[in-house]
């Protein structure tokens, strides 16, 4: 087992440098020059190159990459062309409270999606399947951004139950936390479904039931255990459209996180923190895609068995 | 007609049959041939310079009425016009941008399957690379890069979508590339690339067809996502997502700004999900059971 997670560590370097090569080099591409914009369009020609020169924008790609790879290993991503202070303790004072969002939204959308996934498969065709079925798939249709703006029309303008915007307190994280988990929820739901299906038709679920095994434990000892191996991808892969969401969901609810942090950045032209803020999200993302292969491995022992 | 047209006429048939008895599919087709229509004679049911573009300022803000189905906007222009006339940008982005991922994800993935070995190695990690970052971030990176315009947002949907199609392809590619069919096209001299595309390619379209449907549920999606953040299509030309962004000012007054712009990604997004899910069972009906 320490053979298999010492590898998927050693794997996550290479996609690391890649993602993070793959994002500064669609940066480079955009047209402008980033030393006019600081000095501002009136600046002399001569001052404008000698900031060229001095922030190493006249080195080829690869070697400005080494530079702010080397950087971000001392925890410098840059400093912001707007606020001037550096981008990673702008990035740090922002990150837990899309940490906070994150959390809450995929705890809320596991939590409700793999008991009402259990349900549907458990009770096929029955009123409650066809109606969660129908709530999975509108869920999955609906932007998120939209659905947050409705439910500030009901809950918070018309209701006053939740504000419409902030995060001073608890009340301020219900009404955010619905809006980015609802998308994961309705894909959540529908892969529990098809897999919990697939599972109750095995022959080893119908020889428990024959032995006399009662019903919750089939189900949650015996075909759980083994339904959760594709509900655990999804809930990994969801982990990136969550990332995505939370970029509009905090935009919507003006949430003081790293993705309004992002959207402000990129409607200033501050590369520097767009390119900060891209790189952390996509190495969360990865880190989340070996913690979930690293679950694949507690789940299945088939895989654990592998490398021992 | 030959018996191998006879026979691919008789699957077609077979698949179209089979679509028609799922209700739900034929549902999602029938609102998209709606959809689809609306976009092709838009100008012809509510015209595009005074309607959609002009301003009206003394019939701002209008809730929905005989004259204004859908209400008007803070301009007082007529929101079903505009709604109508951004289905044309939805959808022409929608598909141009899964035509894009269609290409190169395709090509490239039927290349790694077929090749096999160190080109597929080096084509699949650089798609592990593509898929670490989440698409929409991607999105969003390259229209931060590029500026914003319509053919960018085009550009950087498609991108974005290349890894789902390549990894699609090669396993597609990888389960018939070893068939007696593709062998005998070897024996007898053909060139690599004709059996790639005209003997394997054919031979594995079905989750092409699906993935490429459920794409243009994403790539709309994304379309309306970057518009609503202001990467998008730039007003005043109407597309949902910003139609949705200049609506939340005036969400507590006029909340149909916001109502029905959403409701036309919903229910495009659905209609979408619909006929996939249906295409998916009608190709491979082993899926079904």
């Amino acid at each position: 087992m320490h053979k298999y997670v010492i590898k998927r560590l050693l794997m996550l370097i290479p996609v690391i440098l890649g993602v993070s090569f793959l994002v500064f080099f669609i940066m480079s591409l955009a047209p402008g020059d980033t030393a006019r914009t600081i000095l501002g369009e009136d600046a002399p020609i001569e001052a404008v190159e000698a900031l060229r020169e001095e922030l190493g924008l006249n080195d080829p790609v690869v070697v400005r990459y080494a530079r702010y790879m080397t950087g971000l290993l001392h925890g410098d991503l840059g400093t912001s062309y707007k606020s001037g202070r550096p981008v990673f303790s702008e990035i740090a004072s922002r990150f837990p409270a899309t940490l906070k969002l994150a959390f809450w939204g995929m705890l809320f959308a596991v939590l409700l999606s793999i008991p009402i996934g259990i349900v549907s498969a458990t009770r096929q065709y029955s009123i409650t399947d066809s109606v969660s079925m129908v709530l999975a798939l509108l869920g999955v249709a609906t932007p998120n951004f939209w659905l947050g703006l409705m439910l500030i029309i009901a809950f918070s303008l018309h209701l006053h139950w939740f504000p419409s915007g902030g995060a001073e307190g608890w009340k301020a994280l219900v009404l955010p936390v619905i809006t980015l988990g609802t998308g994961c929820m309705a894909n959540i739901t529908r892969t529990t479904r098809s897999s919990m299906l697939e599972v109750i038709r095995q022959d080893y679920i119908r020889t428990a039931k024959a032995k006399g095994v009662s019903r919750n434990k089939v189900i949650n000892k015996h075909a759980l255990k083994n339904a959760l191996i594709p509900v655990v991808t999804v809930i990994g892969l969801q982990f990136g459209s969550l990332l995505g969401g939370a970029v509009l969901t905090e935009t919507v609810f003006a949430w003081p996180g790293v993705g309004t942090y992002l959207v402000n950045s990129i409607k200033a032209k501050d590369t520097n923190a767009v390119l900060g803020c891209v790189i952390i999200f996509s190495i969360c993302f990865s880190i989340v895609n070996l913690c979930v292969d690293l679950l694949y491995a507690f789940i299945d022992p088939r895989i654990k068995s592998q490398y021992k | 007609m030959s018996a191998e047209k006879t026979k691919k006429r008789s699957m077609a048939v077979e698949i179209w049959q089979r679509l028609t008895r799922n209700k739900m599919a034929m549902l999602g087709l029938a609102i998209l041939v709606i959809l689809a229509l609306g976009a092709i004679f838009a100008d012809v049911i509510a015209d595009y310079d005074t309607k959609v573009i002009a301003q009206n300022i003394s019939e701002r803000l209008q809730g929905p009425s005989a004259a204004h189905w859908f209400g008007t906007d803070e301009f007082g222009r007529d929101i079903f016009a505009r709604i109508l006339h951004g289905s044309r940008v939805s959808l022409v982005v929608g598909l141009i941008s899964v035509s894009v991922s269609l290409i190169l994800g395709g090509s490239l993935g039927a290349f790694a399957g077929y090749y096999g070995g160190r080109v597929d190695m080096i084509i699949m990690r650089i798609m592990d690379i593509f898929l670490a970052v989440p698409s929409i971030l991607l999105a969003i990176t390259i229209v931060a890069a590029l500026g914003t315009n319509l053919v960018n947002v085009m550009l950087a949907i498609g991108i974005s979508g290349i890894p789902s199609f390549a990894r699609i392809v090669r396993a597609a590619v990888l389960s018939v590339k070893d068939q007696e069919f593709v062998e005998s096209a070897r024996a007898i001299g053909t060139s690599n690339a004709t059996i790639i595309f005209r003997e394997i390619l054919p031979n594995c379209m079905a989750p092409i067809i699906v993935q490429a449907t459920l794409s243009v549920a994403s790539a709309i999606l994304s379309t309306a996502s970057l518009s609503f953040i202001g990467l998008g299509v730039q007003p005043p030309a109407p597309e949902w997502g910003a139609m949705l962004s200049s609506g939340r000012n005036f969400l507590r007054d006029a909340m149909h700004l916001t109502l029905f712009p959403g409701l036309a990604i919903v229910v495009t997004i659905l209609a979408l999900n619909l006929l996939g899910d249906g295409l998916r069972d009608a190709l491979d009906p082993r899926l079904k059971q």
